[in-house]
């Protein structure tokens, strides 16, 4: 069972596909059911282009993280670009990926049980999910 | 008298001054006598054990020799971890035990009883070998009870989580029974649903229909939602997105049953539905059904 | 990773093997177009089977794929989505709205002959 942190440096679209594949692998390990596994590592796809297409470069760090009675599995997107002026406005439904615009910050919420969002304008973005393994 | 005291406390080493590695030496060598003492006794202690079980009325659901089977078991599991210092064995064989005796009834405190039985029984051997020898019973015992406290913790959680996960394996099961995905005619699947769907059975249900359209090669899906009386909107919402992803397989996706009240708050939520196909009750869906699967010219999904 | 693209008659099929980059992407979309102009292809198939994630990019590719596609004069059919891919998608608010989709290769033929009578 992997211990500690898992750190994938983004800096291009091929690390978006580097840490989605860590990230069902260690999913996987940590026995999420086959469509959990394809929800976490949808949710990394999706930060990680994020980071590609705002920050040009950043960070996805994985971990394993124990609740009471249960685990789960931690992603932490974080870049020190432009960061977002409008987080709230970035969290409505009207920003989803469906309609091409926007971060797709909403579906990603949607994939995960636990969502959180840091960002300040010229310092960065810190977007935290967590996923319990039932 | 105070002189004497004095030649008395200088010859005599007090455990204080005792350094370091003696002490655990001292400790070791306790414990290598405790599990001798254990192990040379181990039919006598055993058979007390078993007695006391009975007594105390526990492990109703074995019968006598299961029960001096596993009390064999059990006994030589606790001295060899008493003996090594090393509770992975003991782990094990925990969950070993408790996935044989759960089917057969038996419950927590049972389990918790009979080890804390186990643990009395030896105390009181201990107890009965070192009355002459205080200090050193004293000794014997700080060797002893934090082991034994801790097997008594090991075996019990053990328990525990075996219980645990066959609990969660039956409501995973019986979850899947009441959402039955029928297949009444060759790519047809029918999915009547019945009852109170929250949340967690909805999201089952998605993925139940999307492994039977794999399967079946279904071509269109009936669900009839007769039965459900009411649906808040995140229910509401994972059945829109049921029919989605069934799209997304090749499938057609039919709601039959739809009740007005379940009609608004599908509105309310913001679903247009005109673009979902409803059809009032089971059996009108099904001819439609048909209708599509059996149409010369057939207009299979289209783009939406 | 460059994807395969077969010819069969008036139809071409293009098989995703595992993940793909998005610069494999980018390829795809100008293979595909280029060589639906040279075949004068009436039909495209994009087996995504081996995919195991989609995210909005990728999404976003096809649709756009199956848009050039169309002004070509042909019509685009993804097939073999998965079920837990299906399922993420639509969480995730990814509907591919306007492009067909079907089960599997043969689901997306027989797609494809009723709607643009291939010869296949």
């Amino acid at each position: 069972m992997a211990t500690g942190e898992i750190h994938v440096a983004i800096n291009s679209d091929e690390d978006i596909v580097l840490a989605r594949k860590r990230g069902r692998a260690l999913a996987t390990e940590m026995g999420f059911v086959a469509t959990d596994a394809t929800l976490i590592a949808t949710a990394i796809s999706e930060l990680a282009r994020n980071i590609v297409a705002y920050a040009c470069r950043g960070e996805v760090t994985l971990k394993i993280v124990n609740g009471s009675n249960r685990k789960g599995l931690s992603i932490i997107a974080s870049d020190s670009g432009p960061g977002i002026r409008d987080v709230h406005q970035a969290l409505r439904d009207g920003f989803s990926t469906s309609g091409s615009l926007g971060m797709g910050l909403p579906g990603v919420r949607r994939l995960m049980d636990e969502f959180e969002i840091a960002s300040e304008p010229g310092r960065g973005t810190t977007v935290t999910v967590k996923k319990w393994k039932q | 008298m105070a002189q004497i005291e004095q030649i008395v406390k200088d010859t005599l080493p007090s455990t204080n001054q005792i350094p370091e590695r003696s002490r655990i030496d001292v400790a070791s060598e306790l414990l290598r006598e405790l599990v001798a003492h254990l192990r040379q006794n181990r039919t006598q202690l055993r058979e007390e054990w078993v007695t006391r079980i009975s007594e105390t009325r526990l492990l109703t659901a074995m019968t006598k020799d299961e029960i001096f089977a596993e009390a064999t078991s059990v006994y030589d599991s606790y001295v060899e971890a008493l003996e090594t210092g090393t509770f992975e064995a003991l782990q094990a064989y925990a969950r070993n035990l408790s996935e044989r005796i759960i089917p057969r009834g038996v419950e927590t405190h049972e389990v918790v009883g009979i080890v804390l039985l186990l643990r009395d029984v030896l105390g009181r051997s201990l107890f009965a070998k070192y009355q002459t020898d205080f200090k050193k019973l004293n000794r014997i015992l700080d060797s002893y009870e934090p082991a034994a406290n801790r097997i008594a913790n090991t075996v019990a959680v053990g328990f525990v989580q075996e219980r645990e996960r066959v609990i969660r394996q039956q409501q995973e099961a019986i979850r899947e029974l009441s959402t039955p995905v029928l297949q009444v005619r060759e790519r047809l699947l029918i999915l009547p649903i019945i009852g109170v769907i929250d949340p967690q059975r909805a999201r089952q249900l998605t993925e139940q229909l999307l492994r039977g359209i794999r399967t079946n090669r279904a071509k269109v899906i009936v669900i009839d939602i007769t039965g459900v009386a009411a649906m808040d909107a995140t229910v509401a919402n994972h059945l829109v997105q049921t029919v989605e992803a069934s799209r997304l397989l090749g499938a057609n996706v039919i709601v039959t049953g739809l009740s007005p009240e379940i009609a608004q708050t599908l509105v309310t939520i913001g679903i247009d539905l005109s673009k979902m196909n409803t059809v009032g009750d089971l059996q009108g869906g099904i001819e439609q059904a048909e209708r599509l699967l059996g149409y010369k010219v057939a207009t299979l999904v289209e783009p939406s | 990773m460059e994807v395969p693209i077969l010819k069969q008659g008036d139809v071409l099929i293009a098989t995703f093997q595992a993940a793909l980059s998005d610069a494999d992407l980018h390829q795809l979309r100008s293979g595909l177009v280029q060589r639906v102009v040279r075949f004068r292809s009436r039909g495209v198939i994009v087996d995504v089977t081996a995919m195991d994630v989609m995210d909005s990019f990728a999404s976003r590719t096809l649709r756009e794929i199956a848009h050039m596609i169309r002004f070509c004069g042909a019509a685009t059919v993804i097939v073999g989505i998965q079920p837990e891919v299906a399922f993420a998608m639509v969480q995730l608010g990814l509907t591919l709205e306007g492009v067909a989709t079907a089960l599997d290769l043969e689901e997306g033929l027989a797609y494809l002959k009723q709607k643009v009578a291939i010869v296949h």
